[in-house]
């Protein structure tokens, strides 16, 4: 059911919560969070769709904050919030209240959103994207428990990451890191196979999608290596390379469905490894709601590598004229095409992706 | 890796320099526990647990990315099949009876490791020929030598497989991997025949290696039983004689013995459920804290709580049998137990059966637990009623209380799974009014709408050789020790008590409690 309240506020829109589920005969369920949408008009939907399938996992509130700053000055001079209230079969399992906030609001959406927290229970905000440069400090996340930001949908990812390390505060996560637990998970199942030091690691990926930087990241803040990062055309993450005295651990997925593992000695076998659905991505974000120590460290990692190598290594990469036009999977040891180590490709973006956008598998790693 | 994690690894595994793998982290929760390379192989694949529970399980768990790369199922059944019809049964049941959506790569990866052996189990070349698949597929699929044997078949059936299974160098692991047997109940009919079959296997598979399947411990609502009372500070300092007045401790089935007739008769429904269900759920309810969730804790005890049990000194008073009658469940018309097709009409075996037990220790001395199970009963459900005792002293008229029942702590197993509080609320009017209201919490609505399926948990904790949620062999001999006396005395006492169909079993049962002062709940 559905109740649309213009020129409202929060008290009436608890009001209308509750007479909502009252019409549809359900009474106080058992929800469990308080999840905050912070989007606009054009990412509404899909947000509010993959935050309604999680749902199903996770009974929540759901808040839509929908930002209508307005572009007259007569319009931003108004303060308005307009609800519509979704309760029942229109709203996953839990329930979902969109609040558009038009003129001054905009920027004053604690105050709205603050009264309609489930009582007791945690808050979770998510910017599909545009998040604020510091979450923890940004008006909303100082509600929550839990922040989700999403790296991949920022102008260049890998400066995004930067400066999700710097801003970082215990609670705040990201979707580019979620992508890759399945990766994680697998490469972990690997090593408990194969019990051998890893030398160096190579993480190929396509270019804009930091999920890449971060599961090189990773290896190279637990393993202490050198990783290297190569663009490829992917679709998403496609190789993971580690190289052990013994031979190379691969995974390796070209298709975005199903991976292939090959260790040495052993027969090469087949894993599924879908890339996921953001409903899924935040049904496991709700999961945990504590602060992801593992994530801190790694995008951490390469901030401090960051500062130290930085401008070192985009002389090596100008120096580098001839890299083949695509990435050479074949070759493993072969960094023709601009690999780098991590800290460095990730030291290099800020600027390189200014540079060369547009250019996914040129030479500069700026976009890795 | 931290030297202090190293060390602790060290110490848990006595081993020194044990593998650590620095990808792995505690503190990284997202990583799933995923089993090490493995296989399983399933005999008696064709059956109906097979198709209906364990291919589907199987399945759930690789599309939840929790089988190792590699993983192989390896059927073994009398039918004449070839791998790729065998692939095409498990394809039908998984797309049939999966909890999670279908998906192609996931059915991929498993296809892979797919294989049938066909043969009887006296049949020497199958066993040779299964030999061979399992080295086969180390070899093609990386399982490194390890596997579990699912026995998914009657029990008389049981020796003779594990035999089979020692012939043939099946149960002897290659140096570095594991061979586990897996069984299903019964396990036993009688303390006599649990202890010959506990050594028949432990002759075969050291006593860490066998998994005895209680698929009732799997189930997520059974382990929240531990979390409800040992993670929360309001329930455990009642959770004794001096507040609980007696608990309940109920499973009922709507159906009959379907096809079930040659295993049932003979067999009879304490036996069936009362052995190993609710005398776990017994246990669980009543133990002491354990000093950790290590399996040797655990058991240590919940074997406490099973050795302290005392059955009634009469126990034509205390315990009721009973078989259900011709009648009408829940709109149908439905066959008694005596007239079902393949029962000796003069069957004497119960499918109804209710038990009081108490334990003895300083917890419970005093407390009943009242044990119920049966077929053709009102509708499916399970459940474990903690009942505590009325307040000391009411202030009210008594006219104010007299809808006042005992408050009560239900454990909803299934299906709905959840917790119930009920407790006497005053009713909304002028005059004071109290009376019984429930508090509810249902996973459904405050976790996943899909729970993972028991023989997800289980097998999965199978090929991770965690035994934390199976009944070890002490649990299961302390159980005969105590239903043994009792079905003694009813194969000498009397015959079952008939109930109809689709009713809450005999009067008798009811006036067991009455005796006691105490009824039924209608849960």
């Amino acid at each position: 059911m559905k109740i649309d309240l213009t020129d409202t506020n929060s008290s009436k829109i608890n009001s209308g919560l509750i007479e909502a589920r009252r019409a549809i005969g359900a009474g106080a369920v058992g929800m469990v969070l308080t999840l905050v949408i912070v989007t606009d008009e054009g990412s509404a939907y899909d947000a509010l769709k993959a935050a309604g399938e999680a749902s199903r996992e996770h009974p929540s509130r759901i808040l839509a904050v929908i930002s209508r700053p307005g572009r007259s000055p007569r319009a931003r001079a108004e303060a308005r919030l307009d609800a519509e209230i979704r309760v029942g079969s229109d709203a996953g399992t839990g329930e979902t209240v969109l609040l558009r906030l038009h003129g001054e609001l905009a920027s004053q959406a604690q105050s709205v959103v603050l009264p309609l927290l489930l009582p007791d229970a945690p808050v979770v905000v998510w910017w599909p994207e545009n998040a604020p440069e510091n979450p923890a400090r940004d008006p909303l996340g100082a509600l929550a428990q839990r922040r989700i930001t999403d790296a991949v949908s920022a102008e260049s990812p890998v400066a995004q990451l930067a400066t999700r390390a710097l801003t970082y505060s215990p609670g705040d996560t990201d979707l580019a890191w979620t992508r890759i637990t399945p990766w994680r998970s697998m490469l972990a199942a690997a090593l408990d196979q194969r019990h051998v030091k890893v030398e160096s690691a190579v993480v190929e990926g396509e270019s804009y999608n930091p999920s890449a930087e971060l599961l090189a990241l990773w290896l190279a803040s637990r393993l202490d290596i050198k990783v290297e990062r190569v663009v490829t055309d992917g679709p998403g993450l496609t190789t993971v390379r580690l190289r052990t005295a013994g031979g190379d651990i691969t995974l390796d997925r070209s298709d975005g469905l199903l991976a292939k593992l090959s260790m040495p000695e052993q027969p090469d076998r087949m894993v599924a490894l879908k890339r996921r659905e953001t409903s899924e991505l935040i049904a496991e974000e709700l999961r945990r709601l504590d602060p992801d120590d593992i994530y801190a460290t790694s995008v951490k990692y390469g901030v401090e590598k960051l500062h130290q190598d930085g401008p070192e290594h985009e002389t090596v990469d100008a120096a580098d004229p001839e890299p083949a036009p695509a990435p050479i999977p074949a070759a493993p040891v072969a960094s023709a095409t601009r690999t780098k180590a991590v800290p460095k490709a990730a030291a290099a973006a800020p600027d390189a992706a200014k540079d060369a956008p547009a250019k996914p598998s040129g030479r500069k790693s700026a976009s890795s | 890796m931290s030297e202090e994690a190293q060390s602790v690894l060290e110490e848990e595994t006595g081993v020194v320099n044990a593998w650590l793998n620095p990808l792995r982290d505690p503190a990284d929760r997202r990583l799933p526990r995923i089993a090490g390379p493995s296989g399983l192989v399933i005999f008696g694949v064709t059956g109906d647990l097979s198709r209906k529970k364990l291919m589907p399980a199987v399945y759930d768990l690789a599309n939840r990315g929790l089988l190792p790369p590699g993983f192989s199922l390896i059927g073994f059944a009398r039918r004449d099949w070839e791998d790729e019809d065998f692939a095409q049964v498990v394809h039908d049941s998984v797309k049939e009876h999966a909890r999670t959506p279908f998906r192609e790569e996931v059915w991929q990866q498993l296809a892979k490791g797919m294989r049938f052996v066909q043969g009887e189990f006296v049949d020497n070349d199958a066993f040779e020929k299964l030999r061979e698949t399992i080295e086969e597929l180390d070899k093609a699929q990386g399982t490194g030598g390890n596997f579990a044997f699912y026995l998914s078949v009657p029990p008389k059936f049981f020796p003779q497989v594990v035999e089979q299974l020692k012939a043939h160098g099946l149960a002897d692991p290659p140096k570095g991997s594991w061979r586990r047997a897996v069984i299903e109940k019964p396990f036993g009919h009688d303390l006599a025949s649990a202890t010959e079959l506990n050594r028949v296997v432990h002759s075969v598979f050291p006593r860490d290696e066998v998994f005895r399947i209680d698929h009732y411990l799997g189930k997520e609502t059974v382990q929240n039983i531990l979390a409800l009372r040992f993670a929360n500070a309001m329930f455990e300092p009642i959770w004794n004689r001096s507040y609980v007045d007696h608990v309940q401790i109920t499973m009922a089935e709507d159906i009959g013995i379907g096809g079930r007739a040659g295993y049932y008769d003979g067999i009879g429904s304490a036996r069936d459920v009362i052995q190993n269900h609710l005398l776990q759920l017994m246990a669980l309810t009543a133990i002491e804290e354990p000093a950790s969730f290590h399996p040797k804790a655990l058991v240590a005890e919940k074997l406490k709580v099973l050795s302290a049990v005392k059955i009634p000194k009469d126990l034509g008073l205390h315990t009721v049998r009973g078989q259900y009658t011709h009648g009408w469940q829940g709109g149908e018309e439905v066959l008694g137990y005596l007239e079902e097709e393949g029962i000796d009409p003069k069957s004497t075996t119960d499918t109804y059966a209710a038990v009081k037990l108490e334990i003895n220790n300083r917890r419970w001395a005093g407390v009943p637990f009242y044990l119920r199970t049966g077929k053709r009963l009102g509708r499916r459900v399970t459940e474990i009623a903690v009942v505590f005792q009325r307040a000391p002293y009411l202030p009210f008229d008594s006219s104010a209380t007299e809808e006042l029942g005992q408050n009560a702590l239900v454990i909803r197993v299934q299906p709905d799974e959840g917790v119930t509080m009920r407790f006497g609320s005053k009713v909304p009017g002028t005059s004071m009014e109290v009376r019984d209201v429930s508090m509810d919490f249902a996973y459904g609505e405050s976790f996943t709408e899909s729970s993972p399926e028991a023989y997800e948990r289980l097998i999965l904790d199978v090929l991770l050789g965690d035994a934390n949620l199976f009944p070890r062999h002490q649990e299961v001999e302390e159980s005969w020790k105590i239903l043994d006396p009792i079905e003694e005395y009813w194969d000498k006492h009397g015959k079952p008590a008939p109930y109809e169909s689709g009713t809450w079993g005999p009067a008798e049962a009811d006036e067991m409690l009455a005796r006691d002062g105490r009824s039924w709940r209608r849960p």
